[in-house]
């Protein structure tokens, strides 16, 4: 047994130095590969899991339809980051020296993005965001791109919903305190909320939870005694379906507004009864078709998955991969550089969640649509313009 | 009083109950075995998931489905022991310490492979989830059955220790196990059993979770696993009315914090673990782990 073991332990060892001989080989002459790699890096189990696998289906779906580029096959390398932001550096980490891939895409949660910022800066290997909407995600950093809008500009639009829309006076804000993403968005809906009412104090109270509590009954007892018109709840799904649930419960009878991150099935499943009414901005509404490809995203969507409406992530899973793939084109090659180069170019590309153009920080700018439950379901109530 | 301050109250002590009935199972085992089960927060987790598919997935009706879901996880909690405790019963309490752990991983791992890592909803039994409104505090019917069940219970385990056969076979156990064997006490089967009612007051307290923050996902027993454990070295671990006391101490303190010191919220978890060193260092023998007191 021993004696296996140390024959074993020994072919590993050569096997390890053969291959790391071969990764310090200059890379300008690498033997041509079969296939193109991208790598997906998103919370595939944890409490973000829900958001990841939206996202993935669209990538999945994306692969399916556009299988190759420049001749050769594209393959998906998908890796968990457990909703967790140490795995997730170590994940890009592991896509780019593991995996070699050519491009990155990913991570639903924005705090787990900006998390590989720095790895993907480092190895220029360019990374695309589908959902992350944290300003810091793109902010300094070249090699970021992200085919959604970002948060100033969605706190913006739900201020001005909870001002001109509900007429909302005072408002409460409960943010999920660990995770930059909801921390970002409050911070832009203070600001725009507290500059439309013109009174500093109109934002009442601010209370704060952490990824993955399950009591917010304190929170929402002090929330409860300022009386506010309107409660401002940008955070996980999980999190803020269970904070609208124990508000009903506790009496609380104020409309909760909320960012992107509600659209999962999770939210209707865990708020039930309770989150009807809850509004909420995000990306893309399968009722508005934005561009030809929405339409055979929807109509390829519809087969894959009979009797599933696609969530906005989705879309922006699929747009991610497909603005890759062009890019790819428009460069006429698979080196991250090349690449990275020509996804700053990119300029009214048809996304199947609306026509993407990049701004000089990497990040899209696109319409918003605002949502609300309504019968269990997710409904479309308005779209607000970027301009 | 405001009403506010009644109902900080009341949100305290509800959420201390709760603790404190997986705090009783937690201290149960380490009172017989001197051991510290730290699976019994994926035991928690199980419990919920059995919960869930009996109610929503098989639609039993939930005083059966309830009663199934104690026994599945007695069952389950005697499997634990039977197969990673039983057969290091006489290697060094390190051993078993770190098969704990290996359990607590495999549970966990096994939940999110078998359910996956998406969180499922708990279903809403009407009867519990209704609220009440007295003074202008707002309360869930479930947070009176909370704290009578934990009461009842620690009643019915007091009688159980201290006036039954079993009982003085858990005592016997519990002060040296060697000599207790020598007497003719089936250690095998108190010990067992001492895993059944455990694992069932886990399952009790998923129950309870599940209807409170109707949620289940594979990773939920992880921290109300810790802050039980704390409950209980609080109270005096091995001492059931201490993890009771615990339990209350660390709910209402929790609940204080983020009421009063709002600033302070991001630090909830943190402050169970402070006073989990405090307590260490001060006291270490808890509120009532007394030399005198008698272990369970």
């Amino acid at each position: 047994m021993k004696k296996v073991l140390s024959i074993l332990l020994s072919v590993m060892l050569v096997a390890i130095m053969v291959a790391g001989c071969a990764s310090s080989k200059p890379s300008s002459t690498p033997a041509a590969p079969e296939t193109i790699k991208i790598g997906v890096f998103e919370p595939l189990t944890g409490a973000n899991a829900a958001g990841g696998e939206l996202e993935v289906e669209g990538m999945k779906l994306a692969n399916k339809l556009y299988p190759e580029v420049l001749g050769k096959k594209v393959e998906l390398v998908v890796v968990d980051n457990k909703s967790d932001k140490a795995e997730a550096a170590s994940a890009a980490a592991r896509l780019i020296e593991k995996d070699k891939v050519s491009a990155i895409i990913g991570s639903w949660g924005s705090g787990y993005s900006i998390a590989a910022g720095n790895i993907v800066k480092e190895k220029k290997v360019p990374a695309v965001g589908a959902s992350c909407t944290n300003p810091l995600v793109t902010q300094g950093n070249d090699y970021y791109f992200r085919v959604c809008f970002i948060d100033p500009f969605q706190g913006t639009v739900m201020a001005r919903y909870a001002f001109n829309k509900l007429g909302a006076k005072k408002a409460a804000i409960i943010q999920e305190v660990s995770n930059d993403y909801a921390v970002g968005l409050a911070s832009f809906f203070k600001a725009e909320f507290v500059k439309l009412t013109g009174d500093p104090n109109s934002v009442v109270e601010t209370s704060n939870y952490q990824t993955g509590d399950n009591d917010f009954s304190a929170q929402l007892t002090n929330v409860k005694s300022k009386n506010p018109d309107v409660i401002f709840a940008p955070g996980n799904f999980t999190e803020s379906a269970l904070i609208i649930k124990q508000a009903k419960k506790l009496g609380i009878k104020t409309p909760f507004i909320g960012g992107d991150t509600w659209e999962t099935d999770e939210f209707l499943k865990v708020g039930g009864a309770e989150v009807e009414g809850a509004v909420f901005s995000t990306f893309f509404d399968p009722s508005v078709t934005m561009t030809p490809e929405s339409t055979k995203f929807l109509d390829e969507y519809k087969k894959a998955y009979p009797g599933k409406e696609p969530a906005a992530v989705t879309a922006l899973g699929y747009d991610a991969y497909i603005l890759i793939l062009d890019a790819m084109k428009r460069a006429n090659s698979s080196d991250p550089v090349k690449i990275r180069e020509a996804l700053a170019a990119t300029k009214d590309f048809p996304g199947a969640a609306g026509p993407i153009t990049l701004d000089v920080n990497g990040d899209a700018v696109k319409d918003a649509v605002i949502k609300t439950v309504k019968g269990g379901k997710f409904t479309y109530m308005d779209t607000v313009k970027a301009k | 009083m405001s009403s506010t301050t009644l109902q900080h109250l009341a949100n305290g002590v509800s959420l201390g109950s709760l603790y404190a009935l997986v705090a009783i199972g937690y201290t149960m085992v380490y009172g017989i075995l001197r051991m510290i089960n730290f699976a019994h927060g994926d035991i928690f987790m199980m419990a919920a998931y059995f919960a869930f598919f009996g109610i929503a997935t098989f639609r039993v009706p939930w005083p059966f489905a309830f009663i199934g879901v104690i026994l599945a996880t007695a069952l389950l909690g005697m499997l634990v022991e039977r197969s990673a405790y039983r057969p290091l019963r006489d290697a060094p309490k390190n051993s078993i310490l770190i098969s704990a752990i290996g359990v607590s991983f495999l549970l966990e791992n096994l939940a999110n492979y078998l359910f996956s890592g998406k969180p499922k909803a708990f279903p809403e039994i009407t009867f519990f989830a209704n609220t009440v409104v007295i003074g202008g505090v707002s309360i869930q019917v479930i947070t009176f059955f909370i704290p009578a069940v934990t009461m009842i219970i620690l009643a019915i385990l007091l009688y159980i220790i201290n006036r039954t056969k079993l009982g003085m076979a858990m005592r016997a156990v519990s002060k040296d196990y060697e000599t207790a064997m020598v007497m003719g006490i089936d250690i095998n089967k108190v010990i067992a059993a001492t895993f059944a009612i455990g694992s069932g007051l886990a399952a009790m307290g998923a129950i309870m979770w599940g209807i409170k923050y109707p949620q289940v996902q594979p990773m939920m027993g992880v921290m109300p696993g810790l802050k039980c454990f704390i409950a209980a070295v609080i109270g005096g671990i091995g001492n059931i009315k201490g993890a009771v006391i615990g339990g209350f101490i660390l709910g209402l303190g929790e609940i204080l914090l983020v009421a009063k010191l709002s600033s302070l919220t991001g630090y909830r978890d943190a402050f169970a673990f402070i006073l989990l060193i405090l307590i260490l260092i001060f006291r270490p023998t808890g509120i009532l782990g007394e030399k005198t007191t008698e272990k369970v």
